[in-house]
């Protein structure tokens, strides 16, 4: 069929997350928010956390419209991230973008590798350089919560 | 379907297709279905050779040296004004004006018009769906502390432009200017031009279009439509990117302060102060875009040897053919449903994201754009904010391409299901 070598990009975990995005709701207790925006695609969501007294994160959560990919990732960034450190999180978050960029990440067979195992069905993104900021956004957008700061953009 | 190889004047799309190098290549191991032409149109040969040949052999400076190249240059800078001027109708070649693209001109009119002629208490009016170079100018102008409202016309659920709210901002006679789109670049509308224009100047106002889209599509007479001013663009017209036009009467082009200064449009210089070089010069400062100007020649040339009668027949089948093979689709939401209507489609897909949509498109040698268009506010009207896909036509899209974009479409719903 026509699309047949898109099931690398479009894997069946990347459309089921796209489709019903987990954490997809309203924190009440959060305590940071952020925006994530492409301007260029109209891609947005709103990601927040609750933090522990420890500084991790307990919880994570996002609403927002966009693509198949911008969507999976988010929802699969959120679940990855929860009950990780800031420092953890921030890790992932590079790897992640690396990840997407080229398809590989040398650093992931270290720790956190079972994480880096969940994010992987969507390193095939890398072929396709329009779409790179759709996977990283999220990660942007958690970046930017965890400064502290209102607004990310993955442009 | 056969293409038009029947069609008006002999119009042979799979003839014409060859002139277009770009067209013969394989993407991703299928032939190229290029379908934004919107965006920017392919160019044929006889421009590219144009372009070439004008920096290989009559290339220099224009209007400045007193020598055979630079005489030879100048002469096919001006004779690529006389060409636009023909295409259009234009009275005078004097009242073309080179500019860097449609938004270039549009700005230039907001700019010199806008600011050096309209006064204080009044307003411009603009359109919902116009792209955003025929909206931003205005909403400078307006922020711009001189009094000059800024009134929006909307567009009917069908995405035509709604001539009675028209009618009612026009109706307090304060409207200096009504800047609406000949063709819109979403939709494919094509707003009644001579009708606007009977409107507006009753009430006292100007009227500008911007032809961005139509002047590629249809021949345009400035004169019939009667407006005061016209912008197009080279690079959709299969020129080159880095001219565009705006075409204004003489004596409102000699009414209007310079929109910016420089070499070329002067006429005297000290060192306290210049005089204007008269129109179309007041409006080119600086060296001008002259290899552009000549391959936007060769591609009027172009058109015009092929007919425009012929690509709009041509264009006219197309897009019967495309609304009922796209309406057919279950699922895909199509804006606006104008009666008169060009070759650009914009839909979504109710299981896939635009953008989504667009790589799998692609995936399939099919080129179109994905995202709003330089249209948001149209978008967010027709509650669209994330965005469509366009399929944008022009004088070599054939029929088998719109057969193959929704078959494609068909199969990508599935593939998102």
């Amino acid at each position: 069929m026509m699309f047949d070598d898109l099931r690398d990009l479009y894997q069946e975990v990347i459309l089921d997350h796209g489709r019903k995005p987990r954490n997809f709701r309203r924190l009440e207790d959060a305590d940071r928010t952020a925006r994530g925006d492409n301007p260029m695609c109209g891609d947005r969501m709103e990601l927040q956390l609750r933090l522990a007294p420890d500084g991790g994160i307990a919880d994570a959560a996002f609403q927002g419209r966009g693509c198949a990919i911008s969507m999976a990732s988010a929802s699969l960034m959120t679940e990855t991230v929860k009950g990780k450190s800031e420092a953890q999180a921030r890790a992932l978050g590079a790897r992640f973008r690396e990840l997407a960029m080229t398809g590989a990440c040398p650093a992931c067979g270290a720790d956190l590798a079972e994480e880096m195992e969940r994010l992987t069905p969507l390193s095939g993104v890398h072929e396709f350089p329009s779409r790179v900021k759709c996977a990283t956004l999220a990660w942007h957008t958690l970046n930017a919560a965890l400064d502290g700061a209102k607004e990310a953009s993955s442009e | 379907m056969t293409d038009g190889l029947h069609g008006v004047g002999g119009f042979d799309v799979h003839r014409i297709r060859q002139d277009f190098p770009i067209l013969s290549q394989t993407v991703r191991g299928k032939p190229l279905v290029f379908l934004d032409s919107g965006a920017s149109a392919q160019k044929p040969r006889p421009v590219i050779d144009a372009m070439v040949r004008c920096m290989e052999e009559r290339y220099a400076n224009v209007h400045r040296g007193a020598y055979f190249l630079s005489e030879a240059a100048t002469e096919a800078y001006e004779a690529a004004r006389s060409a636009v001027a023909r295409f259009i109708n234009a009275a005078d070649d004097r009242e073309v004006v080179f500019t860097r693209n449609s938004t270039e001109a549009m700005n230039l009119v907001a700019h010199s018009w806008g600011r050096g002629v309209m006064r204080p208490g009044q307003a411009v009016v603009t359109t919902e769906m116009e792209h955003h170079a025929n909206l931003v100018p205005w909403q400078m102008l307006r922020d711009d502390n001189r009094d000059i409202a800024l009134r929006i016309c909307r567009a009917t659920e069908a995405g035509e432009l709604d001539l009675d709210h028209l009618a009612a901002l026009l109706a307090d006679g304060r409207v200096g200017l009504v800047a609406v789109t000949h063709m819109s670049n979403v939709l494919g509308t094509v707003t009644p031009a001579e009708r606007i224009v009977a409107m507006a100047h009753a009430a006292g106002a100007k009227v500008l279009f911007d032809g961005s889209q139509a002047a590629v599509h249809r021949r345009v007479d400035v004169q019939a439509i009667g407006c005061d001013f016209y912008a197009f663009t080279g690079h959709k017209l299969y020129g080159p990117t880095g001219i565009g036009v705006l075409w204004s009467r003489l004596e409102q082009l000699e009414r209007m302060p310079p929109f910016l200064g420089g070499g070329e449009m002067i006429s005297m210089v000290t060192l306290e102060r210049s005089e204007w070089a008269p129109p179309p010069a007041k409006f080119e400062a600086g060296t001008p875009a002259i290899v552009e100007a000549v391959g936007l020649h060769a591609a009027i040339d172009y058109v015009t040897a092929i007919g425009m009668p012929a690509i709009e027949a041509h264009e006219r089948a197309l897009v019967d053919h495309a609304m009922r093979r796209l309406t057919e689709i279950e699922g895909l939401t199509l804006l606006g449903r104008a009666q008169d209507r060009g070759g650009v489609f914009s839909f979504a897909l109710d299981t896939a994201h635009a953008h989504d949509l667009s790589t799998l498109l692609d995936r399939a040698g099919i080129a179109v754009r994905a995202g709003r268009h330089c249209a948001e506010p149209l978008h967010a009207r027709f509650g669209m904010e994330a965005g469509t896909c366009r399929a944008s036509f022009g004088l070599y899209t054939t029929s088998a391409e719109v057969d193959y974009l929704a078959e494609a479409l068909v199969k990508a719903r599935e593939f998102f299901a």
